[in-house]
């Protein structure tokens, strides 16, 4: 299976050891990954702010870095994205962007139909959900990003993932909630995206780990959490993956 | 129309800092709302119920003009009278000339969120005439002088504890009253209201063209009295309202019924047949549907917001709503707040006045799969966005960062020198350049870039 993989802006900056993590851990599962160097950022922060034109621009971009024409044998059998968010603008929003004006559809489809999110692409493509025992009796708590959870609804692949290697997963009373994050939201509405943040907190059982697959939720969380002055460990999912499979690996997170 | 919605972002700061229990008060109602809805949807194929609600309502909102007539015409061979109002000054106008021509002195009302929209009571009050809010919860906010925070439970972001002050300084109930004396010693005030109220004064969940019947749902009992007991039934009725026939009428009475409170059906629904049909027969004399436009032809015309007029009121989006429940309705400033507020207020009032209500929303879509109807809150709050974008009704300094993005993004070569640049001077030092990260940082530590990038790992060899 050839991978090209798609870093993502905020993995590429502030997850880089957790990118890394994935990358082993598609290696480990026999895929043969590739990095195409001119991807940048999918276009998600002004697709959000309704910043359609620029949207459009950043995804004809990543059009033209991923191929995207229907069986062009050059392209990759899949493109990977250690984000749930980012895959879902790439699988759900590129399409729906590229049928407005200037768009082209087709392409976009087409990348859309091969994209797929780490954990979506391990358990639905690979067919795999025991990876090793490296997290026997390792608790965890879950977040799922919302357009994980309610666009591409991985309701239950992360947790699968995560308990196939050993992890026990520890029920948390608001983890379907929106940590709060929402990209632009956070900036704009601070203190309504804190008091999200807070409530994620404020709930979480005692784990030893909190993992998301992705970024942007880990960074707003994490951010709260050290400026209220609790002690959590936040572990991006392709790291708790890779030690999973080897019981090591690379560091955790935004730490 | 003179709203707060402007204040937004500062008033829901406020909310959240100086007054906690509004947060915990609006968290804990509407989660236990939402969980009786989850239920509620479980019990029944909730999925096809909803398909089917949407394709009605769609049905109906795209042959409106065919289904008003109809209703109209249905109503007065039932002996109702019907009003039309373009706006709420004309709303407001019909109604209290209803109550002045008619020698009104009190008037009973059942809740409703369009006469609120239309700012009713104020000039009741100001032509004399006593108003009593007959449901519990809108009685409470009654006497503290506030405006409903949601839909279905308009004090719900009140405590017990509040209440039980409010009701001893008003009431004379003792300080500790449970949640049965309370509503015992509201009842005593508002039977009394039923009695003497010379009209009764409610809103309508739906208007069925076929039969031209007004259909309320209730748990209380009190729109049954207002609507039975007084001389003068007056049903304010929004156009979007109306449902074409009775049979649709039976499955959105249940599908309502479960998205707002998980219940199969409300306790009390009350179908409106006209007043009385002989004198000392019960019911009311005369009665009066007056139904408002108020913004509503311009949602439908809207190339995307018209689906929002699919809106049955349930309250469902508002408490599934991570951000609604951190501040409860009134940080929104207008009487539709919520996820349902934040696309139906830019259509009703205008998006310029409705600003920055699209953009507060985390787009987490809880609301969208709550919806009993199916109405896409996410898609639409990205077309206000969209709007609000062309429109320059942003801060520049957004737009600015954005087109920013998009430039260096665009330019393979100039994203890795950006990225390179961003490490080198770390968080604190990215924090002084970009002005996002300051508003970041009011709630949170910042972020912290990983020492080097996956790109620069990934050329160094990952093993």
């Amino acid at each position: 299976m050839r991978v090209a993989f798609f870093v993502t802006c905020l993995a590429d900056h502030y997850f880089a050891d957790a990118a890394a993590d994935a990358v082993r851990l598609l290696r480990h599962l026999g895929c043969e990954v590739s990095f195409p160097l001119d991807q940048t950022c999918c276009g998600q922060p002004a697709y959000n702010a309704g910043r359609t034109g620029e949207a459009l621009r950043m995804a004809e971009h990543t059009l033209d870095v991923f191929g995207g024409l229907p069986d062009n044998p050059a392209d990759a059998d899949a493109v990977v994205l250690p984000s749930g968010s980012c895959a879902t603008m790439v699988k759900k929003f590129y399409p729906r962007l590229a049928t407005g004006p200037g768009g082209s559809a087709v392409r976009a489809t087409a990348l859309a139909e091969r994209s797929w999110d780490l954990a979506e692409f391990i358990v639905r493509r690979l067919g795999v959900t025991r990876l090793g025992d490296g997290l026997a009796g390792r608790r965890i708590a879950v977040h799922q990003g919302c357009h994980a959870l309610r666009e591409l609804r991985l309701e239950t692949e992360p947790a699968t993932l995560l308990e196939g290697a050993g992890a026990v997963i520890v029920p948390w009373e608001a983890q379907e909630e929106c940590c709060g994050f929402g990209g632009l939201f956070s900036v704009k509405m601070t203190a309504v995206s804190a008091a999200m943040a807070d409530r994620k907190l404020e709930t979480l059982p005692d784990v030893d780990w909190v993992v998301s697959g992705d970024g942007g939720c880990v960074l707003h969380l994490d951010g709260r959490s050290r400026a209220r002055g609790d002690r959590v460990e936040f572990v991006h999912l392709a790291t708790a993956l890779w030690r999973g499979v080897n019981g090591a690996g690379g560091t955790a997170g935004a730490e | 129309m003179d709203t707060g919605i402007k204040d937004y972002a500062a008033r829901s700061r406020e909310i959240i800092r100086e007054e906690p229990g509004v947060r915990e008060s609006v968290t804990g109602a509407t989660i236990a709302f939402d969980e009786k809805r989850r239920q509620g949807y479980a019990e029944v194929d909730a999925d096809t119920w909803r398909r089917w609600a949407e394709g009605v309502k769609n049905h109906t909102l795209t042959h409106l003009d065919r289904y008003l007539a109809e209703a109209e015409e249905q109503l007065q061979a039932n002996g109702a009278q019907v009003h039309w109002a373009a706006d709420a000054a004309e709303a407001r106008e019909i109604v209290t000339g209803l109550a002045v021509r008619h020698g009104v002195r009190s008037v009973v009302k059942g809740k409703s969120m369009v006469t609120e929209e239309i700012d009713l009571n104020p000039v009741l009050e100001a032509a004399g005439i006593e108003v009593f809010e007959t449901d519990l919860g809108e009685y409470i906010l009654q006497l503290l002088e506030e405006p409903p925070s949601h839909i279905l439970g308009p004090a719900l972001h009140k405590s017990l504890e509040q209440v039980q002050e409010l009701f001893a300084e008003r009431l004379d109930t003792a300080r500790d009253g449970d949640p049965d004396t309370l509503a015992r010693a509201a009842r005593e005030v508002l039977r009394d209201a039923f009695i003497h109220a010379d009209m009764g004064i409610t809103g309508a969940n739906f208007l069925v063209a076929e039969t031209g019947t007004v259909a309320l749902i209730e748990n209380e009992g009190n729109i049954r009295l207002t609507t039975s007991l007084p001389r003068v039934h007056v049903a304010v009725v929004g156009i979007e309202k109306l449902l074409p026939r009775m049979t649709d009428l039976a499955g959105f009475l249940q599908l309502t019924a479960r998205a707002a409170t998980g219940q199969p059906i409300g306790c009390f629904v009350s179908l409106i047949q006209g007043p009385a049909a002989d004198p000392g027969d019960d019911g009311p004399e005369e009665v009066h549907v007056v139904l408002v436009d108020n913004g509503r032809t311009d949602v439908l015309a809207h190339e995307h917001a018209w689906e929002a007029l699919r809106c049955v009121r349930c309250g469902a989006c508002l408490n599934a709503c991570p951000v609604y429940r951190q501040t409860g309705g009134h940080a929104y400033g207008y009487v539709y707040s919520g996820p349902i507020g934040s696309v139906l207020d830019p259509g009703l009032l205008g998006l310029h006045e409705a600003m920055p209500l699209p953009f507060a929303s985390s787009l987490c879509g809880a609301c969208q799969d709550a919806c009993p109807v199916r109405i896409p809150i996410p898609e639409l709050l990205l077309e206000w966005r969209r709007e609000a974008q062309e429109e320059g009704l942003t801060p520049w300094r957004e737009r600015a960062a954005l087109a920013g993005l998009a430039s260096v993004a665009t330019r393979p070569g100039l994203y890795r020198l950006a990225g390179k640049i961003g490490s080198r001077l770390g968080a604190t030092g990215a924090a002084r350049v970009l002005p996002m990260l300051g508003e970041w940082s009011k709630d949170r530590a910042l972020p912290k870039p990983s020492p080097r990038t996956f790109r620069d790992l990934w050329r160094e060899g990952i093993e």
